[in-house]
């Protein structure tokens, strides 16, 4: 962030929040991105989200109990598949933090933390059935919203629709 | 010519032919099936309520495909309805109509290109009768689309196919242009 810009008081709090976590996890978290309309750090290491997530919903001084979306996102150039996740603590706290994590387009995978906030279940369905992220630990990992026997993900870059659907043309 | 234009002769004995009875009572008894599949559902719902009174052509939604005369498919129907929308069809006993409501179920709408989940037309999978254009049509619109059915199921003669009578109604039709301008040709406007 620019030098003598006027900070307002919920990035603050943001940031207060991101120093506890890059406390406890160092480098496996990157620097903190203080913009104004959602505050936000990316997990660089994925395989340690899950934890990161516990001791972002039960730290005294986090509380992040409510997870507001989860949504996937195709980095189609750096060939990555990732997911923001817009974390707020709801009648505790009152601050919020948006976290990102990523993993290979090709065979990479995120732990999932539908174990930690509830939301995130069907949240990781509709991010697997758009993208095709896989989420390790899922406890009920299948499509959500598109047909279970539809082909590809619908919302990767490099998408392109089926023929036919059950012998039902499916392009205009 | 309506039933009751014919004239009733003494006696109130009426005479007419057996075709002319039968459309009359079914064109005046038109019961879709209660569906609708996004926001066209909603103006076919304003149709139905006391506004504009469905009811008085004698058409009124029923809850199941075997009770139904005509299938109004009001919104998008997705590949994953498609399926759904061809089995209830399929539920109908004949005679049967079709009315496809609105730009999503003409020919895909706004979803025609990048809508992959959407299907293109619900003619794909279903035979359709009258089609009323619009995004969502207007009461009226559905109106005027269900008055064609009816003068559809006016052109049906026993023996005559449901192709013929299509056939028929399209050369019955009338440009509404040229009546339009007649009319206010009579006002004066």
């Amino acid at each position: 962030m620019a030098e003598g810009t006027v900070i307002s008081q919920s990035v603050k709090e943001s940031a207060a929040a991101y120093a506890i976590i890059r406390e406890q996890f160092g480098s496996a978290v990157s620097e903190f991105d203080g913009n104004a309309t959602m505050p936000f750090f990316e997990v660089l290491d994925a395989s340690l989200w899950q934890d990161i997530a516990l001791f972002m919903r039960d730290h005294a001084k986090l509380k992040f109990n409510y997870m507001a979306c989860l949504s996937g996102v195709d980095y189609f150039p750096e060939e990555k598949l990732g997911i923001v996740c817009n974390l707020e603590s709801l009648g505790a706290l009152g601050h919020r933090l948006a976290v990102k994590v990523s993993c290979p387009r090709s065979g990479g995978a995120i732990p999932t933390v539908s174990c930690v906030w509830h939301t995130a279940n069907w949240h990781e369905r509709e991010a697997y059935d758009m993208f095709g992220i896989d989420f390790t630990g899922h406890p009920d990992f299948r499509r959500i919203l598109c047909p279970d026997d539809w082909e590809g993900f619908p919302l990767r870059k490099d998408y392109k629709v089926q023929e036919s659907y059950h012998g039902i043309k499916v392009p205009y | 010519m309506g039933l009751l234009d014919a004239g009733i002769t003494k006696h109130n004995v009426l005479v007419t032919s057996v075709d002319n009875v039968l459309n009359w009572a079914r064109l005046s008894s038109i019961w879709p099936m209660g569906f609708g599949l996004a926001c066209c559902a909603i103006e076919m719902m304003a149709t139905n309520a006391s506004n504009y009174d469905l009811e008085r052509f004698g058409i009124f939604p029923r809850s199941s495909p075997r009770q139904s005369d005509l299938m109004i498919v009001a919104g998008t129907v997705t590949m994953k309805m498609a399926e759904r929308v061809v089995r209830l069809y399929e539920q109908m006993p004949e005679p049967r109509y079709v009315l496809s409501m609105g730009s999503c179920s003409n020919c895909g709408g706004p979803y025609w290109e990048h809508g992959y989940h959407v299907l293109k037309g619900v003619d794909r999978v279903i035979p359709v009768d009258v089609y009323v254009p619009g995004c969502p049509p207007r009461p009226e619109a559905l109106i005027g689309g269900l008055m064609k059915i009816q003068e559809l199921i006016r052109m049906e003669q026993i023996g005559l196919s449901r192709a013929d009578a299509l056939k028929k109604l399209a050369e019955k039709s009338v440009d509404p242009q040229a009546v339009i301008a007649e009319e206010r040709k009579a006002v004066g406007a």
